[in-house]
């Protein structure tokens, strides 16, 4: 790296470092990004990528080391100093207010008068949508909004405040195919009109196809800077992760598989009376994974948290075929008594099939032989879910490892150390009043060590996690809880490549315990080679189940596209896209 | 009908008066984000201040000023602004460092807005009972009485004479048309009457209209995008409680005109201060419906004593805001859109580094 300034680099990194706490978020990283290009800055989660645009864009402030931008010396205090600077980030979470209309969000915060007068950026704004090609209603609340068109909102609200440096973070996250194709003509439109664009990404194929050079960061630290066209996503996985990972997806033949989880004819319709489920039906099989694959919103949530119970008031039934190793859950509401004279009416067996006499044995030694599932209960026993309140199904051992996109609201609690959200799952359990805190810290400690979260002590509040460590917790917490069926959607969105293969086998594993395993997943090569079968949703309704051995891309796809009727003209064209 | 109306509603006007005043400052600072539950003692800071703003100017500065008068001069006029003037400054003052207490602890030390606004109510109570035995202290009573009154100044009972306004009546009184009509004496009011409906007419058009309206309103809904934006979040957290603790300062100050100078301890007003709260969420923070508002509350609160029912049945009069408030809270939260419900980060500090 030349030590001199030169006259077309755009913005210069040097010896960047930021932490948080104990945590080296950057460290030392020095690098060019020049004018005129799309630079994508790759790296794993809590790599440092979107730390590092942010001390561009002043949301932080570096600890050591210099920004340049355009060869001059500067101190981004705030984002004030950023607009300055004529840099704009759109940052993951949109930074939008809901309340407001796509205007008055565009000219939020701007202080020149002429800029922020209505009508004024009213007409700016529509020649940036002629120029640029994008389509927006700018009288529309925000809450109004698609994903999509927040995002265009946000890129409009950095090009009228003429930013000639663009930071996109995350951008094709939350976008469909056809979406982010648009987005891509648009950057590229962007570039022509000698704009600097970064994008933070860990999507492959989508570096290779856009940016111009490849920055990548590995835990903190800059590891080089390439040319897209000289390099392959080979190349670039090993930089990015420092050492070659089998990119073989474990998946196990099924084995006693059982059906365990009827859905018939589920509908669902919000309070708002659209429909978001319409006559869902499924089978979902111990010792198999479900995929389910969908575009983002097409009712995969609802799904789940309907059979979770979660979302009750829905019509159709969720029958739940217990396995027999399971007890009822009446046998815990019964007595001693009652539970002795039951197994004299041969309701239990042994493994081997020698009947079961409790007579005699101390309630302890009962539950004991009961929790190690030594003992199994005689009959199946079927449910409906949808008379059931949460609490129960979760005791059925119907477990919802939820990961949306907010994932400390769902499942975890931001201001509770690790071993507290671990408790969150057994807080009944303990003597009297006292609750049990030894498991839940071994519990914590195991997942800790296993599936590698980052932290400082187990007494850390989640919130302090980065994302991707998060949602490790998460689910490492559903997935000890040996549920009988699973659920997790997007369990590994915003995970790195590591990570989610952690998570991937241990879903594998969980099917080869006999769970039956219901996978929410947005990848679809992801989705093909873990997943037995795999149900397309679109729209709400079940579009298609098909093999996941000998399924095609292109057929989940289009499925994934299918519209409700016939009679709705499909654009062919844009169904394979 | 007709009388128990017009006996009653000058009554309920000046009231509703005080829980405006209180309730157009609450709402500018829970606009911004910060849900300030010191409006009680901030109102007690505030009666605090404009007793001792006026008692300044009666003893130091116009000690001769009259109480009554037979005729009504430029003189008494300005003098009587000036009074004006010193009483709302003093007020808004001391309301203010209630506001910038609360700002500090909250926007700059992040301490938890519930539990530093409860303890400015305490503090504020302390500090108004305390200060104002105080200052009534030996003359001081009577000097309040007499600030009581001359703030009273009625718009009633005067004409307009050849050589300018004139009285007909001992009370001072100032205004341009006579009438005996009980009905007509709801438009004849304290100058601060006025002075609080227009102020809640323009911050309504602040908030909604205009440029810091519009960033003020984003630091309320989500001061992260409007930091990113280029806003300064603490600033605007901070001028908004300020002014509105100023505000419901001056609130403060109009108890103790309509109490007419009397003055027994800070129980009563805090109670309006917590009325205030119920109000700024009836009103779905909006201070032109806060109008109609704090009218009907006022109406409901004071309608008892005019209408001689028994005890019961007056408590149950009086009971009836809160219930309100409780039904439109669930009414906006069950079938409320986006604009009608608090905004956004209400009760919650924005710390920008925060992961």
């Amino acid at each position: 790296m030349e030590n001199t300034v030169q006259q077309d680099i755009s913005i210069r990194f040097e010896n960047i470092t930021k932490t948080f706490g104990s945590v080296v978020a950057n460290e030392k990283i020095t690098f060019d990004v020049y004018k005129g290009e799309i630079l994508s800055l790759l790296g794993e989660n809590g790599s440092g990528k979107t730390t590092l645009m942010n001390m561009l864009s002043g949301i932080y402030f570096p600890d050591e080391g210099q920004i340049y931008v355009n060869g001059e010396k500067v101190t981004i205090a705030s984002p004030m100093d950023a607009f300055r600077l004529k840099i704009g980030m759109v940052h993951q979470h949109f930074k939008l207010i809901d309340v407001f209309t796509c205007l008055e969000n565009i000219i939020l915060g701007i202080t020149n008068k002429e800029k922020a007068n209505k009508s004024n950026a009213r007409k700016a704004v529509m020649n940036l949508c002629d120029r640029y090609g994008f389509e927006i209603n700018l009288d529309k609340k925000v809450y109004d909004l698609s994903v999509s068109e927040k995002q265009t909102l946000e890129i409009l609200k950095t090009l009228y405040r003429e930013a000639e440096i663009l930071i996109l973070d995350e951008p094709t996250a939350v976008l469909t195919p056809i979406e982010i194709k648009k987005l891509f003509s648009v950057l590229t439109n962007m570039r022509k009109d000698g704009k600097t664009i970064i994008i933070i990404t860990h999507k492959l194929n989508e570096v290779m196809e856009i940016s111009d050079r490849v920055a990548v960061l590995r835990k903190g630290q800059y590891i080089d800077t390439v040319k897209t066209s000289e390099t392959n996503e080979a190349q670039l996985t090993e930089m990015m992760v420092g050492k070659k990972i089998v990119l073989n997806i474990k998946r196990t033949e099924p084995k006693d598989m059982e059906d365990r989880l009827f859905v018939e004819h589920l509908s669902l319709t919000n309070k708002d009376g659209t429909k978001v489920l319409d006559d869902i039906n499924f089978i979902a099989r111990s010792g198999e994974i479900l995929g389910i694959a969908g575009i983002a919103g097409s009712g995969q949530r609802e799904l789940l948290e309907a059979i979770a119970g979660v979302k009750p008031g829905y019509k159709g039934d969720v029958i739940f075929n217990r396995p027999k190793k399971n007890l009822p859950v009446s046998f815990f509401h019964k007595t001693y008594r009652e539970v002795v004279n039951m197994a004299k009416n041969g309701a239990f067996h042994y493994e081997d099939g020698t009947p079961v006499d409790f007579t005699g044995m101390s309630s302890k030694k009962i539950k004991e032989l009961v929790n190690k599932e030594k003992v199994i209960f005689n009959e199946n026993e079927i449910y409906n879910l949808r008379n059931l309140n949460p609490r129960t199904i979760r005791e059925l051992g119907v477990r919802l490892s939820f990961v949306p996109e907010d994932r400390l609201g769902m499942g975890l609690v931001g201001n509770m150390d690790l071993i507290d959200n671990m408790m969150l799952r057994s807080y009944r359990k303990g003597k009297g009043i006292a609750v049990n805190r030894k498991k839940p810290e071994a519990l914590a400690e195991e997942i800790v060590h296993e599936l590698d979260v980052v932290t400082p002590n187990l007494h850390t509040p989640v919130r302090k996690l980065s994302g991707g460590n998060v949602q490790k917790v998460l689910v490492g917490r559903e997935i000890a809880s040996s549920p009988k069926v699973l659920m997790a959607a997007y369990p590994v969105r915003g995970l790195d490549i590591n990570s989610s293969y952690l998570i991937y086998n241990l879903l594998d594993k969980e099917k080869q315990e006999g769970s039956a395993v219901i996978f929410v997943g947005e990848d679809l090569d992801v989705l093909l080679a873990l997943c037995d079968r795999i149900l397309v949703m679109c729209e709400g309704r079940v579009s298609g189940i098909v093999d996941a051995r000998s399924a095609t891309k292109e057929e989940v796809g289009l499925l994934m596209t299918k519209k409700k009727e016939e009679e709705e003209e499909t654009n062919g064209g844009e169904n394979n896209a | 009908m007709l009388d128990i109306l017009g006996s009653s509603l000058p009554g309920i006007i000046t009231l509703s008066v005080v829980f405006l005043f209180g309730c157009i400052g609450e709402t500018i600072s829970e606009k911004a984000g910060n849900l300030n539950l010191g409006i009680p003692g901030v109102m007690c800071f505030g009666v605090v201040g404009g007793t001792l703003g006026s008692l300044i100017y009666m003893n130091l500065i116009y000690p001769s000023m009259p109480v009554t008068a037979n005729a009504f001069g430029f003189v008494e006029f300005i003098s009587y602004l000036l009074l004006l003037l010193f009483g709302i400054v003093f007020s808004f003052a001391f309301g203010a460092i209630g506001g910038l207490i609360y700002s500090f602890l909250t926007t700059t030390l992040k301490a938890n807005q519930n539990v530093t606004g409860l303890a400015i109510t305490t503090f504020g109570a302390g500090i108004g009972d305390f200060f104002m035995s105080l200052l009534r202290k030996g003359d001081g009573a009577d000097l309040c009485e007499r600030v009581g009154k001359i703030y009273g100044f009625h718009l009633t009972n005067a004409t307009l004479g050849p050589g300018g306004l004139v009285y007909d009546d001992s009370n001072w009184h100032m205004g341009f048309i006579s009438s005996n009509n009980p009905v007509a004496n709801i438009f004849f009011q304290p100058s601060l009457v006025y002075i609080c409906f227009v102020l809640a007419i323009v911050v309504f058009i602040v908030l909604n209209k205009t440029r810091i309206g519009l960033s003020l309103r984003s630091v309320g809904e989500n001061p992260a995008t409007a930091d990113a934006a280029g806003i300064n979040t603490d600033k605007y957290r901070y001028l908004a409680t300020i002014i509105g603790c100023g505000i419901a300062g001056i609130g403060g100050l109009f108890y103790l005109i309509k109490s007419q100078g009397s003055w027994d301890s800070t129980f009563d007003l805090q109670k309006y201060g917590w009325m205030t709260l119920a109000l700024v969420i009836f009103t779905v923070w909006n201070p032109l419906i806060a109008i109609a508002g704090s009218i009907l509350f006022a109406f409901l609160y004071s309608i008892p004593s005019y209408l001689k029912v028994d005890m019961v049945t007056g408590k149950f009069l009086e009971l009836i805001p809160y219930l309100v408030t409780v039904v439109v809270l669930i009414f906006t939260s069950i079938f409320g859109k986006k604009n009608v419900l608090p905004p956004g980060s209400l009760g919650v500090n924005y710390f920008r580094e925060e992961r």
